[in-house]
Parts: structure tokens; sequence; C-alpha cells
């Protein structure tokens, strides 16, 4: 092998990794924020809502659950075109991340609705609370402290998931890589180093997670 | 191509099309099957590793936390690219489907040793007691003690594991494999409307991965029910 | 020549000191017991004897022979004299009452499965437990599941058996029959015990000597008259009249 590796050649474009690290990190919070507004209805309705509302959010849930998530962007990026919806790149990884991150927080938050026990309710109606007050001050902190942990352990797997946006064209950090290994085709390094980023933003990532959810929560998570 | 969804159906609709898209079925199946095979056993050689305390030096244990959490913090395309490029360095002619395997067994490596280190770390610590003074090696105590109890706890999310890696197969096809992914790019670059070419492994894709999420529902339930030997 | 002998032995656990200078001696084919206030150490020296935890400093001598406990060799070696039955009986949860006794002997030392499998139900019908041969840990009662992990000690061959508070976590009306277990095989076998125990009517009954341990300390070292009837150290007087004999 007579290729020698050279990082050095690389470091101009770590502002653009930077750069496309944050792109990523943001893309990921508006999916996830969108996704989670879809969770709360989709788990809301398959819960309490009517037969037929049930079914239709189950097999919203069902098919985007089991089919990957490049496909289903795939689809948009190129059916949508065609219906006369004309979208950015971007566009069209949000909207596909969106709808992705719906199902699976629908049945995050589902889990979540159905872990309050009936027993909190009834001790804190004992006492006289009222239902709103029983629900503000018993029923909300318990499902956000259970949800908290799984939904940013989601978040942190759709920062990872954001990479293949680089498909279609968006500068997130991977589509950065792309964008450098076609100027310099020095890959390994390149990867490596984006690969490297990824570990260090998740890991900042999640460490924020884990103190916030301790802190503000008093919700034990481990890293 | 023109015409009404029917007559594109129909063209669509081919015998060398099905057989095209079953070989890509195969091949997603080929991939998740024999990373998370691989993956599974050097996993647990990991988690085992990592659960020997002192009888392992400290810093083979840290490489090996180290290299777990590698694997599952970095995006797939990426694990994906950074092997295809190292092999193209180390020149030889691999195939891509090697590169593919060799890449995904090291993803499912990183997550599937996680979840067999829970699965061990769940088993009561007075099980290990108890083989320790009857002058068990640790090889034997997991062996006859430790890991026929803690394979309940292990299968249910490393099922789980591998209904995600098959979606998560489909970028395999970014460095080439012909995967179920790819066959739809082909298609669509075929000219067929991407409704039909990226429809048709959208449903491909639920029907190999809903039954399975069926079964793994199913075997969680038995194994909660059946909670004996 | 004792069958152990200890001498001066440290342990710290957590950077607490919870054995400050132990030194005792069992004599070959002599019950002795371990009686103390909770967290005087007495479990603890049986799980430092036994390898579960190591010494700071000190010496173990078993036939003579002095342990060195980083050594894998010496302690193997140890563990092929010497048994422990635990307060939580820590019988192995994925096998039979049977299996749990048998793997020991057939899988660690080699033995023939058969010959094995034979002594194993002698055992068993010695505890009274023959009919619960294969019947797994969940299914047994407390009582039940100590007798067999006491059986399964035995089919160890031990010369050296410790018993650590092993009623401590049974049901009241279980421990008569843990006891007279233990009772009845002193009486068909000669083995050296060393035994921590809470019971004192017990302790009285089978020990040849009695030792009063308390901080980490040996405080006073006796036979079962002198302790309970006369303890000299106030310290042991203490002890002895706020705990109920029989």
């Amino acid at each position: 092998m007579d290729y020698t590796l050279q990082f050095g050649q690389i470091t101009r474009f770590l502002p653009g990794f930077f750069t496309g690290a944050l792109i990523s990190l943001s893309l990921a919070a508006m999916a996830f924020a969108g996704g989670l507004l879809i969770g709360l209805a989709g788990a809301a309705l398959k819960t309490y809502g009517s037969q037929l509302a049930r079914r239709l959010v189950g097999i919203y849930v069902v098919f985007f659950t089991n089919t990957p998530q490049l496909v289903q962007i795939f689809f948009l990026f190129f059916v949508l075109p065609d219906a006369g919806v004309l979208l950015s790149p971007y566009s069209a990884v949000l909207i596909g991340m969106t709808l992705n991150a719906g199902a699976y927080l629908t049945e995050i938050q589902r889990a979540g609705f159905l872990s309050v026990r009936a027993q909190e309710i009834e001790a804190a109606e004992t006492i006289g609370m009222s239902r709103l007050q029983t629900i503000r001050h018993i029923v909300m902190p318990h499902i956000v402290r259970t949800l908290f942990p799984p939904l940013s352990n989601h978040y942190i797997s759709m920062v990872l998931g954001t990479s293949m946006a680089a498909v279609f064209g968006v500068n997130e950090l991977t589509g950065q890589a792309m964008s450098a290994n076609a100027e310099t085709f020095r890959a390994v390094e390149i990867y490596l180093v984006v690969g490297a980023i990824y570990i260090a933003v998740t890991l900042v990532a999640s460490a924020l997670l884990v103190l916030a959810g301790r802190h503000l929560l008093r919700v034990r998570m481990a890293l | 191509m023109e015409g009404t969804f029917a007559e594109q159906l129909r063209e669509f609709l081919t015998y060398a099309n099905a057989t095209f898209l079953l070989s890509g079925m195969a091949t997603t199946l080929v991939l998740s099957v024999s990373g998370c095979v691989i993956g599974f056993l050097a996993g647990f050689g990991l988690a085992a590793v990592r659960k020997a305390g002192g009888r392992v030096p400290w810093i083979v244990r840290a490489l090996v936390a180290v290299i777990v959490e590698a694997f599952r913090r970095v995006p797939f395309l990426v694990t994906l690219l950074i092997v295809f490029f190292a092999f193209q360095l180390a020149g030889g002619n691999v195939s891509v489907l090697v590169v593919g395997i060799v890449s995904v067994s090291l993803i499912a490596t990183g997550y599937l040793s996680e979840i067999v280190r829970a699965g061990l770390d769940g088993v009561h610590p007075n099980q290990w007691d108890s083989a320790i003074v009857a002058n068990f090696t640790y090889l034997q105590t997991l062996r006859y003690v430790i890991v026929p109890q803690a394979w309940r706890v292990i299968l249910p999310p490393a099922f789980g594991f591998f209904l995600m890696f098959i979606k998560d197969s489909a970028l395999a096809s970014q460095i080439g494999v012909v995967e179920l992914t790819y066959v739809g790019k082909v298609l669509n670059n075929k000219g067929y409307t991407p409704a039909l070419a990226f429809g048709s492994i959208l449903v491909l894709y639920f029907v190999l991965s809903y039954p399975l999420a069926l079964l793994g529902r199913y075997l969680e339930l038995r194994l909660a029910q059946a909670k004996h030997h | 020549m004792p069958k152990l002998s200890i001498t001066n032995l440290v342990a710290d656990y957590a950077s607490t000191r919870v054995l400050d200078g132990i030194s005792l001696e069992v004599e070959n084919g002599d019950v002795t017991s371990l009686i103390g206030p909770s967290g005087s150490g007495k479990s603890t020296l049986l799980r430092v004897i036994v390898g579960l935890l190591k010494p700071s400093s000190g010496s173990i001598r078993v036939d003579g022979r002095s342990i060195d406990y980083d050594h894998a060799d010496d302690l193997r070696a140890m563990r092929d004299q010497c048994a422990i039955v635990f307060q939580a009986y820590n019988l192995f949860q994925n096998m039979t009452a049977l299996q749990n006794i048998t793997i020991g002997p057939v899988k660690i030392r080699g033995r023939n499965p058969i010959e094995v499998r034979g002594e194993a139900m002698a055992l068993l019908e010695k505890v009274g437990l023959a009919d619960k041969a294969g019947s797994y840990p969940d299914e047994l009662s407390g009582g039940q599941q100590q007798r067999v992990a006491i059986a399964r000690a035995l089919a160890l061959r031990p010369r050296l058996l410790l018993l650590d508070e092993v009623t401590s976590a049974l049901d009241p009306e279980l421990v008569t029959d843990v006891l007279d277990t233990i009772r009845m095989l002193l009486r068909d076998h000669k083995i050296t015990m060393l035994v921590v125990s809470h019971e004192m009517g017990f302790v009285r009954d089978v020990s040849s000597r009695v030792v009063f341990m308390a901080a980490g300390r040996v405080v006073e070292v006796g036979t079962p008259a002198q302790i309970f009837a006369n303890p000299a150290e106030p310290r042991t007087r203490d002890f002895i009249s706020k705990v109920r004999t029989l």
C-alpha cells in the first residue's frame, strides 16, 4: 500500500465540518420537534380516539416503522415533483425525517401515557385534587420523566440519521465530507475525522441531555 | 414513461423486474443476517471481555469500551464509507458485498455487545459468587450459570436490533451493494415512475419487516410468560 | 496442626477497615462458631477465607500451608478444600436441585457423572429432599433451598465447611429443619466447620469453641460454657446478656 495518511491536507475543511455538524443537529432538532407533535396527536388518538382513528394512526405507525427512512425520503424526493410539489432537497429530507420520527414518537409517547398508574391518580383524588390539578401535578410530571430517556435516545439516533441527507445533496456533516472528498480524494482521513466529530457531537449532546434530565427532572440516565 | 398508472404497472410487473426485486431482497437479508450473526458472536466476545473485570488488563477493557461506543455513535453511512475506502486503499479485489458485510458486522458488533453486556449484568452477583467458590473458571461460569440465565434478557433487544438493522441496511446501496434499495434506484433510473420504483421497494421492505416484527412481539410475550428454564 | 490458622488478618472494603487484625485457629474436626453483633466482620471473615475478598495483610493457613490470595493456583487449591454455604443460599437458578449438586463434581472436578448422581441423590435423601431433586430453586422454599445448598457443599467433600448465617434469611418455622439437618450431618460426618450464626442455642449445642467478634476484632474465645455462662470480657457479657438463649 503506497498511500500515506495525510490529515494535514484536510484541516482546511474543519470549519465546514463544524457548520455541517450544526446543520445535522438543527435538522434533527426540527424533525424531532415536528415528530414530537405528530407523535403527541398520534398517541392521543391511539389511546383515546375512535376505532377508525386508531386504525388510521396504526397504519401510519406500522408503515413508517417497518420501512427504511432512506427509502421514505427517496420516495418523497422523486414522487413529489411529479405531483407538482417542488421541494428543495433539505425540505424533502426534513419532511421525510419528520414523518418517520412522528411514527416512532407516537409509540414512545403512547407507552408514556399507558405507564401512568391508576393508583397515582386515585391517591391524588383522595387528597382532594381536581382533575386538572391531578393532571398538572401528578400525571404530567410522571409522563415527562418517563418519556425523557427514550425521547433523548431517539433524538441522538436522529442526529446520526441526518447523515443520509448527504445522499440528497444536503450539506450537513456527511455532505461536507463528500464535498471535501470530491476535492481532495483523501477519503479515509476525511471520513475518519467526520466519524470522530459525530462521536464527539453525540457524546456532548448525550451528556447535556443526561445532565438536564438529572438536574431539571430528577431522572437518572446512563450515558 | 407515459401512460396511465395501470399501463405503467403492467410494464413494470415483468418477470425480469420481479426477479431483480427478489434478488435485492435476498441481498438485504444476507447483509442483515450475516451482519447480526457475526456481530452477535463478536459482540458476545467483547462483552465477555468487559465483564471479566480484573481478569483482563484494564487497558484492554477500556479499548473495547471505546470501540463499542465508536461504532454506536457513528452513522451507518459513514462507517460504510470508511470501510469502503479503507478496502480501496488496501488494494485487492474485494466485492462491494464483502465490504458491505464487513461494515454491517462491525456496526452490529458495537450494538449487540452492549445488549449482551446488559444481559450479563442483569444476572445477580451471588450467582457469580457461588460459581467462584466452586472453582468455576470465568468461562465455565459464563457457560453453565450466567448465559443460561442471561439469554432471556438478551434475546428481545437483540431481535429488535435485527429488525432495525434490516432497514438500516438500505444505506449499503450507497456504496454500490445491490440490495433492495439499490434495485429501487436502478428501476427508477430505468424510467419507471418513481412511485412504482420506490413504492414497490417500500412494500417489499414492509413485507420483510412487519411479519418479523410480529414474530418478535410474540417471542417477547412467550419469554415473559415462561420465565423458567 | 490446626486445620485453619489465621494470623493478624486485615481486610478493607470501600475504604473501611472491616477486619482489624484477626487471629484465630480452628482445630481439625472441631466446630468453631463466630458470634457477635452485625457488622462485626464475621461474614466478611468467611468471604476472605474463601477468596471473595482479598485481605490487605496477615496470613491464612490451611493445613499449615499459607495461601497467597494473589495466586490463582493457591486460590484454586484452597477452594478444593473449603466449601461455603451462604446466607442467601445462592443456588444456581437455571439448574434443578440435583443439577446444582452434581455440576461442581462433574463439570469442574471431572468425576464420573453416574457416581456423582448417586452420591447427590443420597445427599438429597439425607437432607430430606429426595423428592425435590428435579425442582428448580424458585419452586422451593427458603429452607429447602438452604438444605440443597448444604448438600451441594457436602458433595464437594470439603475438609473445611463454612456456614455463613445460613438460617438468618429464613422464616422462623423453617429454621429448625435446617439446624436439625446440620446437627444430623455433624453426627454422621466429622467435618471441620466454621459457623457464623445468630442461633445461640444451636451454637451452644454444636460448637467446640465459640469466638466473640466485634468491630472487626476477636474479643474473646472460649468453650460454649465459658462464653455463654461466664464471659470474661465486658463486651462479651454485654452481648450475651442481650441475646436470648434457648
